[in-house]
């Protein structure tokens, strides 16, 4: 515990730590549309479908920078969504289908391209097995700072185009209807959630990142039923993952972020399944109790009248 | 000798997943059978954790259990008003946490490696002898995988009717009668051991590559479905012998190679099949313009 308390003193940590908390929040806002929207498993697709464009961006240059990363990351996500809509408009597969075909034969890919990488002659290529997992204790003050940036312009983002976001995760129909356009924000709101996806998966890791943007979206949905609110709370939901998790699996040796921060999540998933208001399972169990003990109640006296009726009729 | 039998276990491995592939495709459950095989990984680990060996029944019976756990879970979600796409990313998602977790607090003290739960070590199956009595077997793999393809054709033949049905209708199959709760659980659960036996050879991550490409694969080359399943395994099975010499051509992993491959033939089925490719079909257009 004394461990845990001083790394927190140390200053390239705090950084870390920064990075990370803002990158869950960031996760878990545009989480929210993506979730509204039917796409949750979008995100999961477009982060196993960038590791061959990491390959690929280190293949090209031999640098490790995340902001490379975050090209290929982003080049090879665009390409993952066309290749998904082209292969639902133009043939009888369903989206679904589409989207494990997408997902295994680019993260196939991305494995082919990374043991050429481990078979191959480019040197300072140790390290970019992490990315699988992620492993946010070993970025530098650079990455950081890229991860941040990017994470607080996706925020602004967010909250500039609110209203626009709102509109067309609820009704498409009637926001191209008053003139939006539509098709311009669905495609900005994609190329957020590839920027979101790209800026985690040096903190979270291919695998696992989609739950970022999933787990705290489908928790804040427990508790409230207005868009704000949900937001907020799914930020600081994913905020509080990304905290958990770097912290955690800092202070334990050889324990990837990913999936620590992942479990972090699904423990606050966990409590807003069993105490959500109106929604939760335990509010849930105490409205059918109410409603039993109401009908009992009244139905009793009626009952009654009935069985008199009976016996004056015998 | 070594290639014959990796390719061998390849060819099975292909032949399990594209038959299930098949159902999981027809019935737009594809996503939920890679959520099946990421989250099958806690069951492996835990059944390694207890019994010390890497090829035990346990290990298939865990993997069944965190299988069926996984199907019942996103049913239970989905009923409790989640959307069927969110509850599967959760649950698969901090299953797979748990299991990856495990697997680095405990890599050290046992030998598990995490790359070849990821991947899948193929290239080491002939290592991995069964000896009966002094005589020598032949490899662990090949006869798990044999077992697995046994009870999945065993059940896919007996209940044949049940499943095309659950398939294409499901709605008329409970009018007549088939419990189709029971027929999407036995799915679930074959689609579970298919992944936990081939995960040695391919890794948790890539079973959904064989799982769903060879059998998209088929659904574009024809509309019969006897023939679409012997069209998804012959897939497959295509896409393991290039795979693997495109892997020892290039020096990389054959599972990557393998599903790569899987994923060319796609390609090549989506462009020029005979009923539905789309340079078929802007072929046969012009063909009627002029």
């Amino acid at each position: 515990m004394d461990q845990i308390w001083s790394m927190l003193s140390d200053p390239n940590m705090q950084w870390i730590f920064l990075g990370c908390t803002l990158l869950g929040l960031s996760s878990g806002v545009i989480g929210c549309f993506s979730y509204l929207r039917k796409q949750s498993l979008m995100g999961d697709t477009l982060a196993h479908a960038a590791l061959p464009g990491i390959c690929i961006a280190f293949m090209l240059t031999g640098v490790k920078s995340i902001g490379l990363f975050l090209i290929g990351a982003g080049a090879a996500g665009l390409i993952a969504t066309f290749g998904i809509g082209y292969i639902t408009r133009h043939s009888r597969l369903k989206q679904d289908a589409a989207m494990g075909i997408v997902l295994s034969g680019f993260f196939g890919l991305g494995i082919v391209l990374l043991t050429l990488i481990q078979h191959g002659d480019y040197g300072n290529q140790s390290g970019l097995d992490k990315f699988l997992f992620g492993q946010a204790a070993s970025m530098i003050g650079s990455d950081v700072l890229t991860m941040s940036i990017v994470c607080a312009l996706l925020i602004t983002a967010c909250t500039l185009l609110f209203k626009q976001f709102k509109i067309i995760s609820f009704d498409p129909g009637f926001a191209r209807g008053i003139g939006y356009p539509v098709a311009f924000l669905e495609q900005l709101l994609m190329l957020l959630i590839v920027v979101a996806v790209v800026a985690g998966i040096q903190a979270v890791g291919v695998v696992l990142v989609a739950a970022l943007l999933i787990t705290p979206a489908v928790s804040a949905r427990y508790w409230t039923d207005r868009l704000g609110l949900m937001v907020v709370l799914s930020g600081l939901f994913g905020a509080a993952s990304g905290a958990v998790g770097t912290w955690i699996s800092a202070s334990v040796s050889n324990l990837p972020t990913g999936p620590v921060t992942v479990l972090a999540a699904t423990l606050l998933f966990g409590v807003s399944v069993l105490f959500g208001p109106k929604r939760g399972l335990v509010a849930k169990r105490l409205m059918r109790r109410k409603v039993k003990q109401r009908f009992n109640r009244e139905s009793d006296p009626l009952a009654q009248s009935h069985v008199k009726k009976k016996e004056a009729a015998l | 000798m070594s290639e014959f039998w990796i390719l061998l276990t390849g060819a099975l491995v292909a032949s399990c997943c594209g038959i299930l592939g098949v159902f999981l495709v027809l019935r737009k459950m594809a996503m939920i059978g890679d959520a099946i095989s990421h989250s099958v990984m806690p069951g492996i680990v835990i059944a390694f954790l207890l019994s010390g060996s890497r090829d035990s029944l346990l290990m298939m019976f865990a993997a069944l259990i965190f299988g069926l756990v996984t199907t019942f879970l996103i049913q239970m979600f989905q009923q409790s008003g989640i959307q069927s796409d969110a509850s599967i990313g959760v649950v698969f998602t901090a299953l797979f946490a748990v299991g990856v977790v495990l697997v680095s607090l405990y890599a050290r003290q046992v030998h598990l490696d995490q790359d070849a739960i990821l991947y899948g070590e193929i290239a080491y199956v002939h290592w991995n002898i069964w000896e009966l009595g002094g005589i020598n077997m032949g490899p662990k793999a090949v006869w798990l995988l044999g077992f697995t393809l046994l009870v999945i054709a065993a059940a896919i033949g007996l209940f044949y009717k049940q499943f095309k049905l659950c398939a294409f209708d499901p709605a008329l199959a409970a009018a007549i009668g088939i419990p189709v709760a029971l027929f999407h659980y036995l799915l679930m659960g074959l689609v579970s051991m298919a992944t936990v036996s081939s995960f040695e050879s391919v890794g948790a991550i890539l079973v959904v590559g064989l799982l769903i490409i060879p059998a998209s694969t088929a659904y574009l080359l024809t509309d019969r479905l006897g023939v679409m399943i012997g069209l998804s395994v012959g897939a497959g099975i295509a896409s393991t012998v290039i795979g693997y010499y495109a892997a020892a051509l290039l020096d990389a992993s054959i599972a990557g190679c393998m599903v790569c491959a899987a994923g060319a033939l796609f390609a090549l089925a989506l462009l020029f099949s005979p009923s539905q490719g789309i340079v078929m079909k802007k072929l046969r257009l012009r063909r009627l313009a002029s």
